[in-house]
């Protein structure tokens, strides 16, 4: 556990994310189609907020964004103050699918972040670090090809951890996990959220996977995207699946998404 | 009761049947093999030759010395290691070989039942060998240094050409035309032309050799890079990484499997202008040496130079497959050469 306390020791405390009046849309064949419409979301420094709407409201394209992949049509985003115009160590995403390179073994894998800001070689024992973490540690040396996808994703989980960022995206990463993997994982991430107080942005389709990890879970519209909801969620970690009160607000967010509220 | 006396005969009397089957099964071919070989050594120096060469009786020793390496390197190959199991795997190739070359000898040099001049018994050609070593020694030095040349410089120009087109919109507008105009036509139609602007007929053939060698290579690099997943570039700059690194820890380690691709056909496109080359204007190389053995109706100097240049071409590609499975180990279930 040495080596979980080292990455302790480097203080990545979370940044403030304000998304002002944000719209986005497409050119497709000549016609725009809008994605994004007048979204405004003001995220604390350290909170958990999980992203929920239909399939194809433009909650990837929001993430893209945020993490400066993509700039927006009209409005503006800020990362503590500072505009965001291109991507940035300090902001990392994992995405649905790990995208793991498979030219590069697992610790290559993970060490890329550091490599390409050209501070790997002071900083080797970070990768190490963040193996532990995510516990691949014996895997160092495998290919991604010899991988199952659980642990496929938690290489990219480390891959983004070993950077400190002070947000931390995630877009449905735990989407095509089994269910046991999957609530293992949760887990995982909720106990690294607490430890490292990264700023969180989690986009998922699971409502129940919402309420159990964020302390806010914002609903969108159909797209072109709208925040329709923005609800607190008041329980502390660790949460308990069955609680009345985590019940209660799937209902209401069900209903949101027009969902049979029988569900 | 019967069970019981039946699995009692058994030990005794099975293991030794299936000894002597186990024996047969990894030795047998060994065996036979090598009395290929004494067949071939006995084709030798049983009858006259129909004509007048001097290897005869030494490669009858020589089969002969065959033979027994076929037989105690199999039948003892459990005490030779690795390449005890590597003979073993290998000796039904050694007995074709024996009796295709028993049949060979028998059919030229024996009863002459495949005219003369034109099948030239396997003495004959090893009289070659020992004989116009020098000269054959000085065509293979000659050939290699001319194909190594214009390949290495062929393969990365056209590498670094692929790369640029691939990543770069300028470039890709005046290459790429350029490309698709001059890139099919077979680089030994340039040869005329090469002949006298260039300086020598080397530097000619080794520009001739570049240029078959380097369309390949960049069509398939530059494929290779345009393909690669936007999610690596994706997830790459959101790390950090700046264009240098895009392209060379993300672009080309990706469009590296294509490269490969290209640099093989590049290869046998130069091996035949190599050869074709040699043959018109370089006064030296293998193909030149074809083309004399030719004129002098020399034919089983052709023979042993195709042999050579046979090996030499196959032992190219086994080195490209060995640096490439050298770089792409990451990859599953790539093709063994
Ligand atoms: N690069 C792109 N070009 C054109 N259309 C896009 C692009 N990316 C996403 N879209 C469209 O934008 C809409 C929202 O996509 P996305 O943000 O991925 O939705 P989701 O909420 O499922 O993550 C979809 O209709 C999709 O087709
Ligand atoms: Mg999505």
């Amino acid at each position: 556990m040495v080596a979980t306390a080292e990455i302790i020791a480097y203080p990545a405390a979370g940044a403030a994310l304000d998304i002002e009046q944000v719209s986005h849309a497409f050119d497709i064949d000549g016609t725009e189609l809008p994605v994004l419409s007048d979204v405004s979301i003001a995220v604390e420094p350290g909170e958990f907020v999980a992203l929920l709407g239909p399939s194809g409201c433009g909650k990837s394209t929001l993430l893209r964004l945020v993490a400066g992949l993509e700039k927006p049509r009209a409005g503006s985003l800020r990362e503590d103050e500072s505009r965001i115009t291109h991507p940035h160590p300090s902001r990392v995403v994992v995405f649905q699918d790990p995208t793991l390179f498979p030219w590069r073994t697992v610790w290559d894998n993970v060490a890329l972040g550091l490599e390409a800001q050209g501070i790997l070689k002071s900083q080797r024992s970070r990768v190490d670090a963040a193996l532990e973490l995510v516990g691949l540690s014996a895997f160092r040396n495998a290919y991604p090809h010899q991988l199952s996808g659980g642990m496929a994703q938690r290489v990219a989980l480390a891959r983004a951890l070993v950077n400190d960022p002070k947000i931390l995206i995630l877009d449905e990463p735990l989407g095509k996990l089994d269910s046991l993997t999957r609530i293992t994982m949760q887990a995982e991430l909720v106990s690294l959220w607490q430890r490292k107080g990264f700023t969180t942005l989690l986009v998922t389709h699971d409502a129940e996977e919402a309420l159990v990890l964020a302390n806010r879970v914002i609903v969108f519209s159909e797209r072109p995207a709208r925040v329709k909801a923005d609800i607190r969620v008041d329980r502390p970690h660790p949460r308990h699946r069955g609680d009345p009160y985590l019940a209660d607000l799937r209902r209401q967010i069900l209903g949101l998404l027009g969902l049979d509220a029988t569900w | 009761m019967s069970t019981y006396s039946l699995s009692d005969g058994l030990p005794s009397a099975a293991p030794r049947e299936l000894a002597l089957a186990g024996w047969l099964k990894e030795s047998g071919s060994g065996v036979v093999a090598s009395l290929a070989w004494i067949a071939f050594g006995l084709s030798c120096l049983l009858w006259d030759d129909v004509g007048d060469w001097s290897r005869t009786h030494s490669l009858g020793i020589a089969a002969f010395i065959i033979a027994a390496f076929a037989l105690f390197g199999t039948v003892g190959a459990d005490y030779l290691g690795s390449a005890g199991r590597a003979l073993r795997k290998r000796a039904p190739w050694l007995l074709a070989l024996g009796l295709i070359l028993t049949l060979w000898e028998v059919a030229t040099a024996k009863f002459a039942w495949l005219p003369l001049p034109f099948f030239p018994p396997p003495q004959a050609i090893i009289e070659i060998y020992t004989d116009d070593l020098p000269k054959l020694l000085d065509s293979v030095f000659a050939s290699v240094r001319l194909q190594l040349g214009g390949y290495v410089i062929g393969a990365a120009v056209g590498f670094v050409t692929g790369v640029s087109i691939g990543w770069s919109r300028v470039v890709g507008y005046w290459v790429h035309p350029v490309l698709r105009f001059i890139g099919p036509l077979p680089a030994t139609a340039w040869l005329p032309i090469a002949f006298f602007t260039f300086p020598s007929s080397w530097s000619a053939s080794t520009f001739l050799i570049a240029l078959a060698t380097g369309f390949p290579v960049t069509v398939l690099t530059w494929s290779g890079v345009a393909s690669v997943s936007n999610a690596y570039y994706d997830v790459a700059r959101t790390l950090g990484a700046k264009p240098s690194f895009l392209v060379l820890k993300v672009a080309i380690p990706a469009a590296l499997p294509h490269v490969f691709v290209g640099l093989f056909m590049g290869l046998g496109a130069s091996f035949a202008v190599l050869v074709v080359a040699e043959m018109i204007g370089v006064k030296a190389g293998l193909g030149w040496y074809l083309q004399w053995a030719q004129g002098w109706a020399a034919y089983a100097n052709m023979y042993a130079a195709l042999i050579v240049m046979s090996l030499l071409c196959s032992g190219a590609i086994t080195l490209l497959f060995a640096i490439r499975d050298r770089l792409l180990v990451w990859q599953k279930g790539t093709v063994k050469w």
